[in-house]
């Protein structure tokens, strides 16, 4: 599967770098997620690799479905995305008023996302990647243990979502470059679907943790860190075929 | 070990006494309901039923049902904002599109389908964990929802009791704290005791990085969460959910059940009914009444069920007792019963008079000389001093002492004060307005509060203010009648800010 959308990806990408999002360079180092991933108690080591600078558009997005008809909604296989994938486009290639060029595109499945970032000869970030990106404020690439940093995500989950999405872009970018990481759309990673989290929060590091397998059982290590716990809560309760008017994504590429 | 044995015994033997079993409602103290081991009526009968399910403050009717049935529960949670307060809003998190969510009603032994729909617009995932269901996580690892989806699980009612329900999703607390609880009601077998009204009230604890009241979209506040200092607490998520044109009605002669829930996050309810006396409570919420209680505890997390006679029209303020909470946070409902009054019972207001105590009586005379004079305009400095030192001596020397000289580092001295030299018109300022935060009087400094002495007529005001400017060594000067209604109109500008 992952080959062939690589294989279309390929056709036709010079067509895309022209008008794809800009890419931030992140310099990558030690971090401690606020997850607690068994193997690595003590922390992992993010490598060097460029971030989109903001969540893929309905504008970029509606380039990538006309370039590729296999990804228009009504085509792509139940089985990859859900009904309302892009349900809230007027037409299969006109997303209309409800759908502006500039908002974050969202109603896109996992599967539709990681095809999208192929065709841009990148991929999704992993969880770590876009965690260590959103750790950061406008001036410290760890701003995790200021209670402001966390306000703000809060401030953003305390708005309901029945009004318009705003365009991507519009507030300051952080310290490594990248623009709306909170606030704005919750955001597909690669390895969302091994983010096994229980349904029922309260049973985190009990005995049960080990029927999860994935990526080694993981349990929050930060339990005052509630902003990230909800971002996982919430990318744990989808399935990868699975879309909602808040989630969308941006694309990653490993540097060689 | 004689006595051992007896006691033994005795207990058999009390055991066997009471186990016939007539059938009635309430079981006795020795006897028990068998709990869930008893609680399976066999599978369900009949055509399945689908629920009613009610906003607060109401509560669907008895299910009236005789045997065990299917019982399909279909609740929808909702993000939305609403009003915490006025001219305050939150964004809630709802079972059903209301705090508390939607009261559930069924019968012990029935089986409950429940279907859990989140929103598609929500932006978080959902679940539900009811403490009436028997089984790990009662139902919130079978029930963890995203947007837009839907989750069934089942679960046999096997205990009857009051129960709340609540999300547990990560990160619990905050779930609960905006407003993700609300009641099932398992009726036992028999059904409750038939009542002429029903309600449904839950209190909650609130947590806004806005002060109490601050205007606007006011976020969640997770410190003040975890440091459990509310900035609201509340009945029916909102301050004035039952008040005025909301609160609750009754009638005289009618006997009211309160269904109330306390779902937290944090605060256990001191729940009371102020003019009332609950005839019966079960409380805890479960199968045992306790009779004639003033105050009932409500555990976050936990419910009871409250039962009251109206004998006396009026308005019954329903308050958390941990009473700055009813006052000062919101935790106050009203239920307003109407009908003719009862003197037999309660007489009402029978005197309203002036009450001066002891030391007060025998300068009494001076006040209505004072107040004489006033009226027919020949009012002298004396007659006011004079007046004025009765009435200091009734209402102002407690903190500031018969001799004006206060209590030092406490209440600040009246005598030579140059607080006051500085401007004679706060003496009436203070008096009607009152004073609080720091203050620095005769080089020491003060940090209190002296509440409005509003209840003071402007005659007396004038007074008092005329007997302090003309005590203790102070410059003398003299407040009017006119003057104090003047001061009493004005902003307390003169009493604010002053050192």
């Amino acid at each position: 599967m992952r080959s062939r959308w690589a294989a279309c990806a390929l056709a036709t990408a010079a067509a895309f770098t022209a008008t794809a999002s800009d890419w931030a360079s992140v310099p990558g180092g030690p971090f401690k997620s606020a997850l607690r991933y068994e193997d690595a108690p003590a922390g992992t080591e993010v490598a060097d690799f460029q971030l989109m600078q903001a969540p893929v558009t309905n504008g970029e997005y509606l380039e990538f479905v006309r370039a590729h008809p296999e990804w228009r909604r009504g085509r792509a296989p139940i089985a990859l995305a859900e009904a309302r994938y892009l349900s809230h486009w007027e037409h299969d290639l006109a997303p209309g008023p409800k759908a502006a060029r500039e908002q974050p595109v969202t109603w896109v499945s996992w599967f539709a996302a990681n095809a999208y970032c192929e065709s841009q000869r990148a991929r999704l970030p992993t969880w770590q990647e876009w965690e260590y990106v959103a750790a950061a404020d406008e001036t410290r690439r760890d701003a995790r243990a200021d209670p402001a940093w966390r306000e703000r995500i809060l401030g953003w989950y305390a708005r309901p979502s029945t009004e318009a999405l705003p365009a991507v872009g519009q507030g300051p970018p952080n310290a490594f470059g990248v623009k709306d990481v909170h606030g704005l759309v919750w955001e597909w990673v690669d390895d969302a679907s091994a983010l096994l989290v229980s349904g029922d929060d309260r049973e985190q590091g009990s005995a049960d943790r080990r029927q999860f397998c994935g990526a080694g059982a993981l349990a929050m290590d930060d339990r005052d860190n509630y902003a990230i716990l909800m971002r996982v809560a919430m990318l744990s309760s989808l399935g990868a075929a699975d879309a909602t008017g808040n989630l969308g994504f941006r694309c990653a590429r490993s540097l060689p | 070990m004689r006595i051992a044995v007896a006691a033994l015994l005795t207990a058999l033997l009390a055991a066997t006494g009471c186990s016939g079993g007539d059938g009635s409602a309430s079981p006795g103290p020795e006897a028990d309901t068998g709990g869930s081991a008893k609680g399976d009526f066999g599978p369900p009968q009949g055509e399945p039923v689908k629920a009613v399910l009610t906003s607060p403050p109401q509560v669907p009717p008895p299910t009236g049902r005789s045997a065990p049935a299917k019982v399909i529960v279909e609740l929808e949670v909702v993000e939305k904002e609403m009003a915490i307060s006025e001219g305050v809003t939150y964004t809630f998190w709802t079972f059903g599109g209301t705090v508390p969510g939607s009261f559930i009603r069924v019968r012990q032994g029935d089986t409950v389908e429940f279907h859990l729909m989140n929103a598609p617009d929500s932006k978080m995932p959902h679940n539900i964990d009811l403490h009436g269901v028997t089984g790990p996580g009662g139902g919130a690892a079978s029930s963890f929802t995203a947007p837009g989806h839907r989750s069934r699980f089942t679960f046999k009612a096997l205990n009857a009791g009051l129960y709340v329900y609540h999300c547990a999703t990560a990160p619990v607390g905050m779930h609960v704290a905006n407003g993700m609880y609300g009641l099932i009601l398992v009726e036992p077998p028999e059904g409750l005791p038939e009542v002429d009204r029903e309600y449904y009230v839950m209190q909650g604890d609130f947590y806004t990085t806005g002060r109490y009241r601050e205007k606007g979209l006011q976020p969640f506040d997770m410190e003040k969460a975890i440091d459990e200092h509310p900035t609201y607490v509340l009945f029916n998520g909102a301050e004035g959910a039952l008040t005025g044109d909301k609160a609750l009605a009754a009638r005289t002669g009618e006997r009211v059940r309160l269904y109330v829930g306390n779902g937290g996050p944090n605060l256990v309810s001191s729940f009371h009914v102020i003019g009332e006396i609950f005839d019966k409570v079960w409380f805890e919420g479960g199968s045992r009444f306790q009779e004639n209680v003033q105050t009932t505890l409500i555990p976050a997390g936990g419910a009871a069920m409250a039962e009251f006679h109206i004998e006396v029209p009026g308005s019954y303020m329903l308050v958390d007792h941990s009473i700055f909470r009813a006052f000062n946070k919101g935790a106050l409902a009203i239920l307003k019963a109407d009908g003719e009054p009862n003197l037999a019972i309660y007489s009402g207001k029978e005197v309203d008079e002036v009450y001066l105590g002891d030391r007060a009586l025998p300068n009494l005379e001076a006040v209505s000389q004072a107040a004489a004079a006033a009226k027919s305009g020949e009012l002298t400095l004396q007659q006011q001093v004079d007046a004025g030192k009765a009435l200091f001596a009734g209402t102002c020397s407690t903190c500031h002492q018969a001799d004006g000289k206060g209590l030092e580092g406490v209440f600040p001295p009246l005598a030579k004060s140059d607080y006051l030299a500085r401007d004679a018109r706060r003496v009436p300022s203070v008096i009607l307005h009152g004073l609080t935060g720091k203050l620095t009087v005769n080089g020491r400094d003060y940090d209190s509060v002296m509440p409005p002495m509003t209840q003071l007529t402007d005659d007396e005001v004038a007074n008092i203010s005329t007997y302090v400017l003309n005590s203790w060594g102070n410059p003398g000067g003299r407040i009017s009648k006119a003057d104090a209604a003047a001061i009493r109109a004005k902003a307390p500008a003169a009493a604010q800010g002053a050192h």
